[in-house]
């Protein structure tokens, strides 16, 4: 129906301020990844040129390898998020189907738990979280794996709400028409939820995966309460603690941001559809 | 809806039970034991209380006295204000233009959404390197454009200023997707009509597409406001424990420094309470203020 029409002065103005935007978005992130190729004398007086020719330089890279343990911080961030990830997806699916499918009692205040549920701050619930993972010997010990596993318990309960909120709107969408079908085969609920309503409903469930996984890979709090030992650290643990130990080389600085930012930047590029949506559907629902 | 499938209960609490039990036992329990925390003595972390306080309610007497938790309180205060104006406001000025120009909606919400999924705590180390006294980004743009003295972005002056520009700023494209799906569901037709009556670009705007918002807008605020309170990571990471002198404490950041740094661990507790009411009370507000409006 629109007619086209030159560029009128309100549009351009209003590209200017849009794309001014953007550049704030971009560039700083851009801005760290060129200057972690660059050495700390440069960063501090020449930060706006492109690390090219002399000035590109691999050192705070190789830097970052050998004093900093990268690579337990990444291994033991991915068995956490991809813990959390894993089991809140199972769990919450199975619950969102139960409460979009059976009728029961108590069906609304289970419902209302669920809310509740977001509403809790995790500064709310933590000391005491600490405690009981502490008198248990999860938390606190030496043990690696069970350290890890204290992390991944509060991180898959924070973010069980949310998962079922979104799961249960995708649910009962579907038509009940091929789960009726699927039970005149012969299937049992249990078949019934795999066979048919994971696979129908698996955008939405790689929703809530990588939302989980991703709310994990970046909160900071619970890993400041619960890794205590260096090596132990995951990733953001590890950036944290990275002021403090080498306040001043800025260039290792740099690296390790880049590190660290570089595989979310990748799957926020491949996967940014179910991100995007992920993260604002639970919000705007609860 | 009740299909014959369905009648079988005992599936259900397969079904249901795992994840309720994580719930209770992470959340729903360490909640109200967190309440009652708040009333009773605990020697240090993850250690058992040794009784009620005398009188019980000695920590929240503690909190009105505490000049620091004053310093967190109206920090937060101001945080969220930043939030609604910043976030929610840059928020509603982009969508529109983006809604208005039609071409590029697709880049714009892939660009702007992107501070969100990086954590905020690489954030913070990065916006340290910008803000750096000698000579981080920010100084040298102004060395380039003429200033030959160098400004301290962390002394007390503008510490508060530089806190709370990287927590606004990132979030402002969160706020923007959920705002531009709002905007879509306006329909089309409404618009040439207006147009056909002779109405303005800007009267468009004002009198079809920022009522019809209004619920959206709402909403965003809610989660402005109540996502101010659970803001830790960045101010952490710029200014660790308060500084300079204390000024920049917020709710979140002295909850964690009274548990983990001095001990505190009851008087913790209070604080993280404090949080949960003030999350609840400003909402009630935000409610109240911007009802909520059927079409």
């Amino acid at each position: 129906m629109k007619k086209k029409k030159p560029l009128s002065i309100g549009k351009i103005i209003m590209y200017v301020v849009l794309s001014f935007w953007a550049l704030t978005t971009i560039y700083p992130i851009f801005w760290i990844i060129c200057n972690s190729f660059k050495a700390k004398n440069l960063i501090l007086s020449d930060s706006f040129s492109l690390p090219l020719g002399d000035k590109f330089t691999l050192s705070n890279y190789t830097t970052a390898f050998e004093r900093l343990n990268i690579f337990s911080a990444y291994r033991n961030s991915l068995i956490i998020s991809g813990t959390v990830a894993l089991v809140v997806v199972l769990l919450a699916g199975l619950a969102s189907f139960a409460l979009v499918r059976y009728r029961f009692r108590l069906k609304k205040f289970v419902y209302s738990l669920v809310i509740a549920g977001m509403m809790f701050p995790v500064f709310s619930t933590i000391i005491p979280v600490f405690k009981m993972l502490n008198d248990i010997h999860i938390a606190n010990t030496p043990n690696l794996w069970l350290s890890l596993l204290s992390v991944a318990l509060p991180q898959i309960a924070g973010n069980m709400s949310f998962a079922i909120v979104v799961l249960t709107g995708y649910i009962r969408s579907l038509p009940i028409e091929l789960e009726e079908a699927a039970y005149l085969e012969g299937c049992s609920a249990y078949q019934i939820f795999f066979k048919v309503v994971v696979p129908l409903t698996k955008p939405s469930f790689a929703t809530v995966a990588i939302f989980s996984f991703l709310w994990s890979y970046n909160d900071l709090f619970t890993q400041m309460f619960l890794l205590r030992l260096p090596e132990q650290r995951a990733i953001t643990r590890l950036l944290n603690e990275l002021t403090a130990m080498e306040g001043t080389n800025y260039g290792l600085m740099a690296s390790a941001v880049a590190l660290v930012v570089m595989p979310v930047i990748i799957v926020y590029i491949i996967l940014q559809k179910y991100i995007i949506k992920g993260m604002t559907a639970g919000a705007v629902k609860g | 809806m009740e299909s014959s499938i369905y009648k079988k209960k005992r599936a259900l609490i397969v079904f249901l039970v795992p994840a309720f039990l994580f719930m209770a036992v992470f959340l729903y329990y360490p909640f109200f034991r967190n309440i009652l925390n708040s009333f009773q003595s605990i020697p240090s972390l993850g250690a058992g209380s040794k009784g009620w306080n005398t009188p019980w309610y000695t920590n929240y007497v503690k909190l009105f006295q505490d000049v620091n938790m004053r310093r967190a309180l109206i920090n937060t205060l101001i945080m969220m204000l930043v939030t609604i104006v910043g976030q929610v406001g840059i928020a509603i000025v982009l969508a529109l233009m983006v809604d208005n120009v039609g071409k590029g909606g697709k880049f714009f919400r892939t660009v702007y959404f992107f501070p969100i999924v990086i954590s905020a705590t690489a954030l913070g180390l990065m916006f340290n390197l910008i803000f750096l006294y000698d000579k981080g980004m920010v100084n040298q743009l102004l060395e380039l454009l003429g200033k030959s003295t160098l400004t301290d972005w962390k002394d007390s002056a503008h510490a508060l200023l530089v806190m709370m520009l990287p927590v606004m700023w990132q979030y402002v494209g969160f706020y923007f997707v959920i705002l531009i799906t709002g905007l879509n569901n306006i329909s089309e037709d409404l618009y040439e009509v207006a147009a056909i009556d002779g109405a303005t670009r800007w009267q468009r705007v004002r009198y079809i597409t920022l009522p019809l918002l209004h619920n959206v807008i709402c909403t965003c605020i809610v989660l402005a406001v109540t996502g101010s309170l659970k803001v830790f990571d960045l101010p952490w990471v710029m200014f660790p424990k308060g500084m300079p002198l204390g000024k920049t404490w917020l709710t979140g950041t002295y909850m964690y420094y009274q548990a983990f740094n001095t001990n505190n661990v009851d008087y913790s507790s209070a604080i993280a309470v404090l949080i949960v009411v003030l999350g609840i009370i400003t909402s009630k507000i935000v409610n109240k203020v911007f009802k909520e409006v059927e079409y």
